[in-house]
């Protein structure tokens, strides 16, 4: 049975794979990362269509938004031209074939197991969705855990800072 | 009628409201245009357009035909894919941004009730915040694919801008998600009515339950870098006409520029509106509940307003101006009076009524910043969003979650 929403999953899905196969194929490294972007909001499409609309909206404002504006912002910055064409290299050959096709056929079997029924969205199984439910777990039991999340990027924020600074 | 609209209403009643949506931001688009050259030239002393039609009311009209006329050459080494991309994505995500925005109250027509905007979605304010973020590309893509290096320069300093202002522009929020408790933009505006009008918006917040907490940092904060974010002096650093030509958009033409430019003011009216819900009640009265009296207020201005232009338009110097002018008085006039009788329909039109003269009056309020501050210098603009704007919002943060802390003991 074809549904709507097996529809638009099946869209939502097509373009990601799109998207990350356009990534590698492109030339310029801007085409890649507009592919990227693709791949993101195509994903935050995904996300939506299982109901974590959070989930979906921060996917797009921090990986589609913030974290590829600075991919695309650098390579502007850098002027980066097209990239050279190389042939295989031997390490592609010799390891990376074998293991695209395991990959592959891992992905194809497990397809082939799954009992071709759609996961149910996330409030059908009890689980968060709104955005209330996920701020109240995330300070409440998982308190530790995201803070110290937030002390490695401040870490890390300082450590850019220093590093740009060291000239002066 | 109504056994129609409650089989196929879900599908008929959005795309109605889309057309209607598109038809109005156009127009809207046009005449702030219209609008915007006016202001400046009163503001300079000038006339600005009045050849095209009365008082230059059909000035947009004529830009349209220019702009679809127009020759449209395509500079050499371009980088296709961006360069054609560019205007759609940015017109695009322009007029999605609007989808969320909820212009009123629900109403019922025919015995169905839908919501006043196209989406009523529960995070609709996260929805504006992801459609801003991605906006960045559409100026990026413009001013790298264009080959010219004017561009690139107003390319990279748009998105260093949009990137610096968009922390403080979603900083300044929070204060007013931490009294509503909510992301939805409908509930934000009806958490802030009140029994004392104006004074339980957001930005003074005097609450009914007392939940409020005044919002006047973060208002102050959000318009300054909303400013920013949609590129408008004394913010407009990406085209900057003395140093950088006409910076990201130099080298389009015709339709393609006009994408860039009916973007930019679809984008305004967006910001205006998002501005106008969280700090000033969205499409709420200033007057208390209780005072029914105010509900006659449209028929009050579009009256004498119509009666005005009528009186103003048979006097015109030109003959198309003798027939125009008094004709949109008299559609104003009777417009008024209309709504004086019915009063279904007055009560109908107030919630939009409110939401529209608040945005009129924050699109004014943009205009009339253009025509009086000077832009400001890169640096300048780099360190007023990072080392002033940034910790105000941020304060503002703290200061509210205090107060919150506070009450709740």
């Amino acid at each position: 049975m074809i549904s709507g929403v097996l529809v638009i999953f099946f869209v939502l899905a097509g373009l990601a794979v799109l998207g990350a196969v356009s990534l590698i194929w492109q030339s310029h490294p801007i085409h890649s990362a507009l592919s990227l972007i693709l791949v993101m909001v195509s994903l935050a499409g995904l996300y939506l269509l299982m109901g974590a609309e959070f989930i979906a909206a921060v996917q797009i404002i921090v990986y589609g938004g913030a974290v590829m504006v600075l991919f695309i912002f650098v390579i502007m910055l850098l002027n980066a031209g097209v990239e050279e064409r190389t042939n295989f290299s031997k390490m592609a050959t010799f390891g990376g074939v074998p293991l695209a096709l395991a990959l592959g056929g891992i992905i194809a079997a497990a397809i082939a197991r799954s009992s071709g029924q759609l996961a149910a969205p996330a409030a059908a199984q009890g689980a968060l969705t709104s955005t209330r439910d996920l701020s109240k777990l995330l300070f409440s039991e998982f308190v530790y855990p995201f803070e110290l999340t937030s002390f490695l990027i401040l870490v890390a924020i300082l450590g850019a800072i220093v590093l740009a600074q060291r000239e002066n | 009628m109504s056994e129609i609209l409650a089989k196929y209403g879900f599908l008929i009643v959005p795309i109605v409201k889309v057309g209607i949506l598109m038809g109005l931001v156009m127009t809207l688009d046009a005449y702030l245009t219209w609008l915007e050259r006016k202001v400046i030239a009163h503001i300079q002393a000038r006339w600005g357009p009045h050849r095209v039609g009365p008082h230059g009311l059909l000035q947009p009209l004529a830009d349209g035909i220019k702009f679809i006329l127009k020759e449209d050459p395509m500079p050499t080494g371009v980088d296709k894919k961006a360069y054609f991309f560019a205007p759609f994505l940015t017109l695009m995500l322009a007029l999605t941004s609007l989808s969320v925005i909820p212009f009123g109250p629900d109403i019922t027509i025919f015995g169905y009730t839908t919501n006043f905007g196209i989406a009523d979605v529960n995070i609709s304010l996260l929805v504006l915040f992801a459609i801003t973020a991605l906006g960045v590309y559409g100026i990026a893509l413009a001013g790298w694919g264009s080959n010219n290096k004017y561009s690139l320069l107003g390319g990279l300093r748009s998105s260093a801008q949009m990137i610096s202002y968009e922390l403080a522009l979603t900083l300044s929020v929070v204060g007013v998600l931490l009294i509503a408790g909510d992301f939805s933009l409908k509930h934000i505006v009806e958490k802030q009515a009140g029994d004392f009008g104006l004074l339980s918006w957001n930005i003074v917040g005097l609450t009914k339950g007392g939940g409020g907490f005044t919002q006047i940092i973060g208002c102050i904060c959000f318009f300054l870098a909303a400013i920013a974010e949609t590129n408008r002096i004394p913010f407009d650093l990406p085209e900057a006409e003395s140093e950088l030509v006409a910076g990201y958009h130099t080298e389009y033409a015709s339709m393609k520029f006009a994408m860039f430019f009916i973007g930019e003011y679809t984008s305004m009216i967006s910001v205006s509106s998002l501005f106008t819900i969280l700090f000033f009640g969205g499409w709420l009265s200033p007057f208390p509940a209780s005072w029914t009296v105010t509900h006659y207020l449209p028929s009050v201005i579009f009256i004498p307003l119509g009666l005005w232009v009528f009186y103003d338009g048979i006097r015109y110097e030109t003959m198309l101006g003798r027939l125009i002018l008094p004709g949109l008085g008299a559609v104003f006039t009777v417009l008024g009076f209309a709504l004086f009788l019915f009063s279904p329909v007055n009560e109908a039109i107030q919630g939009p009524f409110w939401f529209f003269a608040k945005v009129g009056f924050v699109l004014f309020f943009y205009i009339w910043m253009r025509g009086t501050l000077p832009r400001f210098r890169y640096d300048q603009l780099m360190d007023f969003g990072w080392k002033f704007l940034l910790p105000v919002s941020i304060a503002n943060v703290v200061l509210t979650s205090a107060v919150i802390m506070w009450r709740m003991k």
